[in-house]
């Protein structure tokens, strides 16, 4: 599967990637020279698809196992996370790069990103706090993961002045990262009147941050296990040992938030008393996502991390990032502009889906090349214990 | 500098530095508006649906010409909106008392949502009324629209590169310019369903045309409160959801809403530091503390085995004295007795 040079290039895993990555780059022309109006099937009513959906606030809250499983290690003293932590890490700056890179698809003046944090600061702007917050994560985590690229150069100079700076980046990313995840649900409180009541609620930025800790954590356990067939020779025997450990203790920690977020969810269904909804279709389908792909996955969790059962939890993780993008699409899609005729509701071009398939396709073919080359899921032989 | 003067200058710029300035977007505060706003009073049930305002619009804001000519009262047939091409549409209802007709532009709110979620700053809300909106800084993301609960800036999506976000400006800059002494649309109105002035004049003006014709309006100002209050104001015979205008927006601004989101910002940065720095240092010290005790351990188990080591070793040394002392004895009694036997053998022989 890895791209050795004694291999042949053209495995059937390659060729898809060659294929999505071809269709992109079409896409991408058209985007840039015939506008979104030629791509997308966005409209005055409809300015936000799945490119904000998906890439942008699933992107973000999938990417959170960064924070969680670095707070996890170097802040509440679990250890024997530590083998975990740089895999989550790698995968949390591809996924946020990934997100600042799909923004240049989406936005109408991608060259002026950098504007509201140098030009012109909205700071009333929720959005203007995501984009900062996103902004200096990137950068953060940019930092968190450049000792396993110095260790890769050999450079061990910088290698060990950047692990000094592990505890301050760790706090200062849980900061941004409380901040820009919960201002992502923030969002949409200033539009009430769009989004069905069973999804809009004042507490949208606590509900998209408690969200993030199981989907963080969750996408941390279906990476360990997506990733361990094809680079299985790369694990060392730390990180072989530690595994079963942490998708045991990474069970545990989703099942507790995944109850957490269900409760914070019947708060705010009660809060503003939105109980006569559940018995209307719209209800049927916002029980489908707290019961199916909330409250069941935190039990299946809590089976899972009781009984040893890795296989099942396994499962659980993919079960509970299904339920994080059903929640994402439900409050910016599915539910938004609700009171709109079907004719005026927005479903997404093939296009755009081409464009968010090969942005994760981008994504995963930098995953493979650096975990095939730098100490991603073993220690650097020259620098065993050193941390 | 004496030392009392030191500590008196040290009070005062403490004193500034707590009541400097209000942190805005946290406060409660309510903004009623520029006093001498303008804005406009449009009366459902002067309204001829004659698209008069329509044609004047895109002459004074230099749009492109229509698919469809202005005096083509067909298109009223189907409900429209906004776009980048048409800053107001009239739309025709059918309404208990026949047709009812409603002119659709920015409403140009007192605190306005687009205005408030521009992480670019490219709304201004000016001593006029007016909301007007600068190309040069924005960067496209389209949030403006999804705010607007009036669903009124359009987008020009067509354009690959430079597109502008599009909606009325009230005239503002042909009025500003002295171009125009009021806006295009209202000069235009054959009917006077449209009237320009400061606002608080115009809701005098609402007021009183309902209590002379109770039964030919609705008992309510549109606008007067929603969303906080808009400079663009309607009066109707027809319920207003009847003629498009919902009633479910509630009266409180956006900036409101998201003040709440926006106020803890300032708490989890303060916030976060020190309760995690609190954990990763009771993590530290519980890992100190219970490396000490490891260390105590060993050290009493070290000093436990070489205790039992001494003991034993004194006790096979008392035993090899014993032991040499009973061969000794064992020595002499055999040597006693061979000399015993050999005197025998002497005395024998």
């Amino acid at each position: 599967m890895t791209t050795e040079n004694n291999k042949t290039l053209f495995t059937p895993v390659n060729i898809i990637t060659g294929i999505f990555l071809a269709i992109g780059l079409v896409i991408t022309v058209l985007r840039f020279t015939k506008g979104l109006g030629g791509v997308t099937n966005l409209d005055d009513n409809n300015p936000w698809g799945i490119w904000i959906s998906f890439d942008l606030l699933c992107g973000v809250a999938l990417a959170a196992g960064g924070y969680t499983t670095s707070s996890a290690c170097y802040l509440f003293g679990l250890k024997k996370y530590h083998s975990a932590v740089r895999p989550a890490i790698l995968t949390a700056f591809l996924g946020y790069a990934l997100v600042v890179f799909a923004l240049h698809y989406d936005v109408g003046r991608p060259y002026r990103l950098p504007y509201p944090i140098f030009v012109s600061p909205g700071t009333t702007s929720l959005l203007y706090e995501v984009g900062l917050c996103v902004f200096l994560y990137v950068t953060v985590l940019a930092i968190e993961f450049t000792p396993a690229l110095f260790e890769w150069l050999g450079m061990k100079g910088l290698r060990d002045k950047v692990m000094k700076l592990t505890l301050a980046l760790t706090v200062f990313g849980v900061i941004l990262s409380t901040l820009h995840q919960s201002s992502l649900g923030a969002l949409f409180v200033a539009v009430p009147s769009k989004i069905h009541p069973l999804w809009y609620s004042p507490y949208l930025a606590v509900l998209f941050f408690v969200s993030s800790i199981p989907a963080g954590l969750s996408m941390v356990i279906l990476e360990g296990t997506l990733a361990h067939k094809p680079w299985h020779h790369m694990m060392d025997a730390t990180y072989q040992e530690e595994h079963d450990g942490v998708i045991l203790g990474f069970a545990r920690g989703a099942s507790m938030s995944l109850a957490a977020y269900f409760c914070v969810k019947l708060v705010a269904l009660a809060y503003d008393n939105n109980w006569s909804y559940l018995a209307t279709g719209w209800g049927a389908w916002y029980l489908l996502e707290v019961l199916g792909f909330v409250a069941l996955p935190s039990l299946l969790y809590a089976i899972g991390s009781r009984e040893k059962n890795i296989t099942l939890i396994k499962w659980t993780s993919g079960l509970t990032v299904l339920g994080i993008i059903l929640n994402r699409f439900n409050v910016s899609i599915v539910a938004f502009n609700y009171n709109l005729p079907s004719s005026q509701r927005y479903f997404p071009s093939w296009m755009e889906i081409g464009i968010s398939i090969f942005v994760v396709t981008v994504g995963v073919t930098a995953y493979r090349l650096i975990v095939s080359r730098m100490p991603i899921f073993f220690e650097h032989p020259e620098y065993k214990d050193a941390h | 500098m004496k030392r009392r003067q030191f500590l008196g200058l040290l009070g005062a710029a403490g004193i500034t530095a707590t009541l400097g300035t209000k942190a805005q977007a946290a406060t409660g505060h309510t903004f009623d508006g520029y006093p001498d706003a303008k804005g406009v009073l449009f009366d459902s049930t002067r309204c001829i649906g004659c698209r008069k305002c329509e044609a004047a619009c895109n002459k004074v804001n230099k749009l492109p010409a229509p698919a469809k000519p202005f005096d083509d009262l067909k298109v009223m047939d189907k409900e429209r909106r906004t776009t980048a091409v048409a800053y107001t549409v009239v739309n025709k209802y059918a309404g208990k008392k026949g047709p009812a007709y409603r002119k659709l532009q920015c409403n140009h709110c007192q605190e306005p949502a687009c205005a408030s979620v521009c992480f670019v700053k490219a709304f201004t809300k000016n001593p006029d009324g007016s909301v007007t909106y600068d190309a040069s800084v924005c960067v496209g993301c389209r949030y403006c629209m999804v705010a607007c609960p009036f669903n009124v800036p359009a987008y020009e999506y067509n354009d690959p590169l430079t597109p502008r976000v599009m909606k009325c400006t009230l005239c503002h800059p042909q009025i500003a310019s002295g171009e125009l002494t009021a806006p295009g649309c209202v000069s235009a109105c054959p009917k006077e369903a449209l009237v320009y002035g400061k606002r608080k004049d115009l809701v005098e003006i609402a007021r009183a045309r309902i209590k002379r014709n109770p039964e030919r309006y609705q008992d309510h100002l549109y606008g007067e409160q929603e969303m906080g209050g808009t400079n663009w104001m309607y009066l109707s015979g027809e319920t207003f959801p009847t003629i498009g205008l919902r009633e479910d927006l509630g009266t409180t601004s956006v900036p409101t809403m998201t003040s709440g989101a926006l106020s803890v910002v300032p708490m989890v940065a303060a916030l976060w530091p020190a309760l995690l720095g609190g954990v990763w240092a009771m993590n530290k010290r519980k890992d100190k503390v219970a490396e000490e005790e490891q260390k105590a351990a060993v050290k009493a188990a070290k000093a436990e085995v070489r205790a039992e080591a001494a003991a034993k070793l004194a006790k096979e040394l008392d035993k090899a004295e014993k032991d040499k002392a009973q061969a000794i004895e064992r020595e002499v009694k055999r040597a006693l007795e061979e000399a015993a036997a050999a005197k025998k053998d002497e005395e024998g022989a």
